[in-house]
C-alpha cells in the first residue's frame, strides 16, 4: 500500500536560543545546559518575561546566546544583582547562570544569603571542578588529587582543603525550595537534568523560594581530554564525589508532573 | 513645608524617599546606620523595596541589578563599607546607569573609628574603583544642604547616566538641625529605553560593562569622557562668603568649611580681610571660580579633615602663583574655629613662601598639638 | 519496520565534537572529513541508512545544531489515510 507518510519534526533548536554560534569549546556541556534552559523557556512561554544574570567565567557572554533580556554581573555577585532585579520586578523570571568559581568561591557569600533569604530566583550552577575561562586553575569543587594549574601535584586536601558540595550545602536553609544535582554526561542524565531545570523555573513561577540545579559538567580543554573522554571522566570521578539527587524539594514541586 | 528638627542621616533618607527612590539596599555601619533604619521602616510603608544586604559588597551589587531596571535606587555607607563597594561602583560606571550613593565619612584608614572625617575624598572624587570614570560628588555642610543635595543627586544621576555621590561626614550624619524636607514626588511611571525589564514585544537587550574588543571599550571610555566634559561645564556648585575684598582665602568643604566659616567671621571681627570659598561640587571641582580668586589673594589656606586631599586640587589650580597653606586634622578629630583662627592670623600676618608641599610645614606645626591632645 | 528518520546539521553551529556520534544508538553518525564548516570544523552527518529519528543526537548536542525529522509511524499513517 502506497501511503505518503507525513513528516514529524522531532526536534529543532529552541527559539529562546539566539541565532549565534557559541564560543564554547567543542563538546563543552555549557552548550547542553544553555539548550535545556532555552527549551524550558520555550515550553513555559516565559521568554519575554525572563531576565538572566550572566557570571564571570566561560559563560560571561551568555547574554549573547539567549533571546531574552540579560545583565552582566561582577564575579560571584550574580545572586545579589538578581535579588535587586527580582525585588523590583517580582513578576519577572530572574535567573542566574554561574560556574563553580563564580558561585562557590568568590560568590559564596552572595549565594548562601540569597538562598537563606528565600529569594525567588532560579540558579543554574555549572560544576566542572575547574576554572575554565582563566585556563584551568583549581576550583572549590576540584577533586582531591585533581591536577590543575594551581595544584600541579594534584589537590592535596591537607594544604588546599576539601571540595564543597553546594547542592547539599544550601538545601538545609529554610529559604530554599528546590536544591538538586543532575549531570549532563549522557542522554539519560540530560533528560532528568531538563526536568530539574524545569522544576527550578516552575518553583520561581510559583513563588516557592530559592531554586538551584547543580549540573555536573565537563571541561575537555582544561582537563586535557577529548570531549568524549571528558564525559567518561565525569562519570567515573565526579559522580561518586557529587551524587546526583534531590536535596530539597518543596512539596508543591514534588507533585508536579512534568 | 515646615522646618523640623532633623538628624542628618534621617533627613537624607527621607529626602531620597521624597525624591522618588524606589529601592534601597544597605548594610549597618556607624555613623550612617540610622539612614538604613529609616529606610527599613519607611520603604515598606510606601510599598517600595528595602533590603538589608549581607555586606556592602552584596548591597552595591543589588543596587547594580536594581538600577539596570531603570528605577531610582541608592545605597549608603561609611568609609570602610564604601571601600567594599568600589568594585560595584566601577561596574556601575562602566554600564552607564544612574545610581546614588551616600558616604558618611569616618576616621581611618582601616577600621579607624566612628568619628567624622573627610578621608574618603581621594577615593570618591578620583575613583577608588578601577578604570576611568568620574562620579559627580556633592559635599553638604548642613542638614538642609544634605537634603537638597540628596534630591539633586537623583536628578543629576539620571540626567547623565552616572553615579552621583553625596559625600557627608559623621557630624552631618549625626547632627540635628532645623531643616525643611521637600514634598513627596510621585514615582516615575516610564522607564528609560536602555532599561532591562523583560523583552516583551521588543528585541532583547542586555546591560553590561564588558567590551571585550579594546576598540569598543575605548569608544565607551570616550563616551564617558564626553559626558564628563559636559558635566564639568554644567554642574559646578560652590558658595562664597565675604570674598569681595578678601586677601586671605580659606578653602574648605563640608564640615571643615563650616567650621572654617566661624573662624573667618571671627577673623573679620579682628579686621583681617579673609573670606571662605566652599566647594559644593567636589567633582566637578570649581576650578574656574577658584582660579578667579587667585589674583586678589595674598595667601590661600586650605582646611580639611584629612591629610590634604582636596589640597591637591587647590595646588593644581593656583599653580604656585600665591602661597598655599594647609591645616588639617585627621583620624576623626574635628578642628575647632579657634585653631583655624590661629592659622588665619598666621597666614595673614607672617611672611609666607610658596611651598612645594604645604603639608611639610603643617606637619611640624600639628604634631605637638596632636600629641598634647592624645 | 522501524521508522525512518533523518537529520539536518546546521554548519553554523556544529563543532564536530562527536558527542552525537558516540550517543547515536544506530551508530549512523560520523564526521564528514571531506567538509569544513565556516569555523573550520568537520561537521557531523548521517552515513548510510538506519536513522530512526530518536533525537538522542539532538539531546546531547551542545550547540543545538541538529534538527531531527522522522516519518510518522506506518500504522498511524494507514489509519490516517483510512479516515480520509
Amino acid at each position: 500500500m502506497d501511503v505518503t507518510t507525513p513528516v514529524q519534526l522531532v526536534y529543532q533548536r529552541p527559539t529562546a536560543l539566539a541565532r549565534m554560534p557559541t564560543h564554547y569549546c567543542p563538546g563543552c556541556t555549557h552548550g547542553v545546559a544553555h539548550r535545556l534552559i532555552a527549551e524550558v523557556m520555550d515550553e513555559m512561554g516565559i521568554r519575554e518575561k525572563s531576565i538572566g544574570v550572566a557570571p564571570v567565567g566561560c559563560s560571561v557572554f551568555a547574554y549573547n546566546y539567549f533571546d531574552c533580556d540579560f545583565v552582566e554581573a561582577a564575579h560571584g555577585r550574580a545572586p545579589a544583582m538578581a535579588t535587586g532585579i527580582k525585588r523590583l520586578l517580582p513578576d519577572r523570571i530572574v535567573f542566574t547562570y554561574q560556574g563553580d568559581g563564580d558561585l562557590a568561591s568568590i560568590g559564596m557569600g552572595e549565594i548562601v544569603h540569597a538562598a537563606a533569604r528565600g529569594e525567588n530566583l532560579t540558579v543554574i550552577f555549572i560544576n566542572n571542578a575547574i576554572y575554565g575561562m582563566t585556563s584551568g586553575q583549581m576550583a572549590p569543587t576540584s577533586l582531591p588529587g585533581q591536577i590543575t594549574t594551581t595544584s600541579p601535584a594534584g589537590r592535596d586536601v591537607e594544604e588546599m582543603g576539601f571540595p564543597i558540595r553546594m547542592a547539599e550545602l544550601l538545601a538545609p536553609l529554610d529559604g530554599v525550595g528546590y536544591s538538586a544535582r543532575r549531570s549532563l554526561h549522557d542522554p539519560r542524565h540530560i533528560r532528568t537534568a531538563k526536568k530539574a531545570i524545569r522544576l527550578a523555573f516552575e518553583g520561581q513561577q510559583r513563588g516557592l523560594g530559592f531554586a538551584m540545579v547543580e549540573l555536573l559538567s565537563n571541561c575537555p580543554t582544561n582537563w586535557g581530554m577529548t570531549p568524549l573522554e571528558s564525559l567518561r571522566w565525569l562519570e567515573e570521578h565526579m559522580l561518586p564525589a557529587y551524587p546526583v539527587g534531590d536535596f530539597k524539594v518543596a512539596p508543591v514541586l514534588a507533585e508536579l508532573r512534568i | 513645608m515646615a522646618r523640623e528638627l532633623l538628624k542628618g542621616n534621617d533627613a537624607m533618607a527621607e529626602a531620597a524617599i521624597r525624591a522618588g527612590v524606589e529601592a534601597y539596599f544597605g548594610y549597618p555601619i556607624t555613623p550612617q546606620t540610622e539612614l538604613l533604619e529609616l529606610m527599613a521602616r519607611r520603604m515598606p510603608e510606601l510599598g517600595r523595596v528595602f533590603l538589608q544586604a549581607e555586606s556592602e559588597v552584596a548591597a552595591i551589587n543589588m543596587v547594580y541589578g536594581a538600577a539596570c531596571t531603570g528605577a531610582r535606587v541608592m545605597s549608603s555607607s561609611s568609609s570602610p563599607g564604601v571601600s567594599l563597594m568600589m568594585e560595584g561602583l566601577s561596574y556601575i560606571a562602566g554600564t552607564e546607569i544612574p545610581v546614588v550613593l551616600i558616604d558618611v565619612m569616618r576616621g581611618g584608614p582601616g577600621l579607624g573609628n566612628i568619628a567624622p572625617s573627610q578621608g574618603d575624598y581621594n577615593q570618591i572624587v578620583h575613583g577608588g574603583g578601577h578604570g576611568d570614570y568620574h562620579p559627580i560628588v556633592l559635599a553638604p555642610a548642613s542638614v538642609q544642604e544634605a537634603i537638597d543635595l540628596t534630591v539633586l543627586a537623583f536628578d543629576l544621576a539620571e540626567k547623565y547616566r552616572c553615579i552621583t555621590i553625596v559625600l557627608a561626614d559623621g557630624s552631618i550624619g549625626q547632627m540635628m538641625e532645623p531643616a525643611e524636607l521637600p514634598p513627596m514626588r510621585p514615582l516615575c511611571s516610564t522607564y528609560p529605553d536602555w532599561a532591562v525589564r523583560g523583552a516583551k514585544g521588543r528585541q532583547r537587550r542586555f546591560l553590561s560593562s564588558i567590551y571585550i574588543d579594546p576598540y569598543a571599550e575605548e569608544v565607551t571610555n570616550l563616551r564617558l569622557m564626553q559626558r564628563w566634559v559636559e558635566i564639568q561645564a554644567n554642574e559646578v556648585r560652590y558658595r562664597e562668603y565675604s570674598l569681595q575684598d578678601a586677601e586671605v582665602i580659606v578653602v574648605g568643604f563640608g564640615t571643615a568649611g563650616r567650621v572654617a566659616l566661624s573662624a573667618v567671621r571671627a577673623a573679620r571681627q579682628e579686621g583681617i580681610r579673609v573670606g571662605l570659598f566652599r566647594p559644593i561640587s567636589l567633582s566637578p571641582y570649581p576650578n574656574q571660580a577658584l582660579d578667579r580668586l587667585v589674583d586678589q589673594a595674598s595667601a590661600i589656606l586650605v582646611v580639611e579633615m584629612n591629610s590634604g586631599q582636596m589640597l591637591d586640587e587647590v595646588l593644581r589650580v593656583v599653580k604656585g602663583r600665591v602661597p598655599v597653606e594647609f591645616y588639617g586634622r585627621m583620624g576623626g578629630v574635628m578642628p575647632y574655629p579657634e585653631e583655624i583662627l590661629v592659622e588665619i592670623r598666621r597666614v595673614a600676618t607672617q611672611p609666607l613662601e610658596v611651598a612645594q608641599d604645604p603639608r611639610l610645614g603643617w606637619l611640624k606645626r600639628i604634631a605637638p598639638v596632636a600629641a598634647s591632645q592624645n | 519496520m522501524p521508522v525512518r528518520g533523518w537529520i539536518e546539521v546546521d554548519e553554523l553551529y556544529c563543532k564536530g565534537c562527536e558527542l552525537c556520534v558516540s550517543a547515536c544508538p544506530q551508530q549512523v553518525l560520523s564526521l564528514d572529513m571531506t567538509k569544513l564548516t565556516p569555523k573550520g570544523y568537520h561537521p557531523v552527518n548521517l552515513h548510510g541508512e538506519g536513522c530512526t529519528g530518536c533525537a538522542i543526537c539532538a539531546l546531547v548536542c551542545p550547540e543545538a545544531a541538529l534538527t531531527v525529522y522522522r516519518e510518522a509511524a506506518p500504522r498511524a499513517a494507514r489509519l490516517a489515510a483510512q479516515e480520509v
